[in-house]
């Protein structure tokens, strides 16, 4: 979250709307800790990551419908083996993730 | 201010916040901020809010991050509804300094550790102030205690333990602690040794209240031979000293389990 508070206070700054994505659970092994957050802007700009690249682009579709006035919301991607290789990624495990408009 | 405003002000001033977000379906996205001001949100219930606020200080003291369930009132032990909350801490981890290299240094060290303390040892001589003596410790000094002091970082949940167990460097060590607002001071030696210390202590001018604050002789009394046995009995006495509970045995007590009220950040 530190990391992308800056981008955060400059898109809010510039009148953005934004969304957040934060890990708040993993199951078994996850390339990111609880805590990891990432950030997305009304423009599509993004900030930060929530793993190792693999469940990003699924978070940004939640993130733009959060921006959109969609309900917050906790998602849960479970990354078997099997999905991971025919993603190409290594990730493994579980990871919950929570994704709210930042009007707060 | 909104919320995000003094989370983000407090971050920037490197201030240890909480942020907490209930995640359950009845109230998805609340939330609540705990620093050293108070709280600032609402969680959905008075209730729910103090006891969240109590758990979020004691996580806070470590800059641990947890997944909570409680019930939507607040109870511990949800039977109901429950609220499921997010508690992402942001803190520095606290320090703890020990003073004098010598075999409970070594195991304080570790349990400091262990408990989440960045941990520093010193001592004046070099011969006993390694970090091959001292394995776990983050840092091992070679410094006048008080002179250490004097530069170092203190806030109240700096924990300060004195093993030097000898008054020339006992007696200006104290003195520089009690300038501090150090959550813990502890100092190892008898009474009889720590009678002696008072006496100087009062010389030099330090009144009850601020005589008060040292715990002498250290520890819970749990028996202690042992320097790892030493060590849990410190470490035991610093953890209650924090949540203001007395140390004694839980099944002599009526009390909850759990602290109510925290005093986690102090």
């Amino acid at each position: 979250m530190i990391d992308i508070l800056d981008a955060i206070e400059r898109w809010r700054s510039d009148g953005q709307r934004v969304a957040l994505a934060t890990v708040v659970g993993v199951e078994k092994s996850a390339p990111r800790d609880p805590g990891a957050a990432m950030a997305v802007n009304e423009r599509g700009e993004v900030a930060g990551s929530v793993s190792g690249g693999c469940v990003e682009a699924a978070v940004y579709e939640e993130a733009q419908d959060a921006i959109a006035g969609g309900r917050p919301r906790l998602v849960t991607y479970g990354i078997s083996d099997e999905q991971a290789s025919e993603q190409g990624l290594t990730c493994g495990g579980t990871i919950y993730v929570f994704v709210e408009r930042l009007d707060w | 201010m909104t919320i995000f405003e003094r989370f983000s002000a407090s971050l920037h001033g490197d201030e240890p916040v909480a942020l907490v977000t209930r995640l359950d379906d009845d109230l998805p996205g609340a939330k609540l901020l705990v620093d050293r001001h108070g709280r600032l949100g609402d969680l959905g219930s008075p209730r729910l809010n103090a006891t969240v606020e109590a758990e979020a200080r004691a996580l806070l003291t470590f800059g641990q991050t947890a997944l909570r369930t409680f019930g939507e009132n607040g109870e511990p032990i949800p039977l109901g509804r429950e609220a499921r909350v997010f508690i992402q801490s942001f803190a520095p981890k606290p320090d703890m300094y020990i003073f004098g290299a010598i075999d409970f240094s070594r195991t304080m060290a570790r349990i400091g550790k262990y408990l989440g303390y960045r941990v520093t040892v010193v001592d004046a001589r070099p011969v006993f102030a390694t970090a091959r003596r001292i394995p776990d410790a983050d840092k091992v000094v070679v410094a006048w205690p008080d002179e250490f002091l004097r530069n170092a970082r203190v806030d109240a949940r700096t924990t300060i333990i004195v093993l030097t167990h000898d008054q020339k460097f006992d007696i200006p060590l104290l003195l520089v602690a009690l300038g501090t607002d150090a959550g813990y001071i502890g100092a190892m030696g008898s009474r009889r040794t720590h009678a002696a210390r008072v006496e100087e202590l009062r010389a030099a001018g330090i009144g009850d209240p601020d005589l008060a604050r040292i715990s002498a002789p250290i520890g819970l009394d749990i028996g202690a031979r042992t320097p790892e046995e030493t060590a849990l009995s410190i470490a035991s006495e610093i953890v209650a000293l924090r949540s203001g509970r007395g140390g004694g045995r839980l099944r002599d007590s009526a009390s909850p389990v759990h602290p109510q009220t925290s005093h986690a950040t102090r």
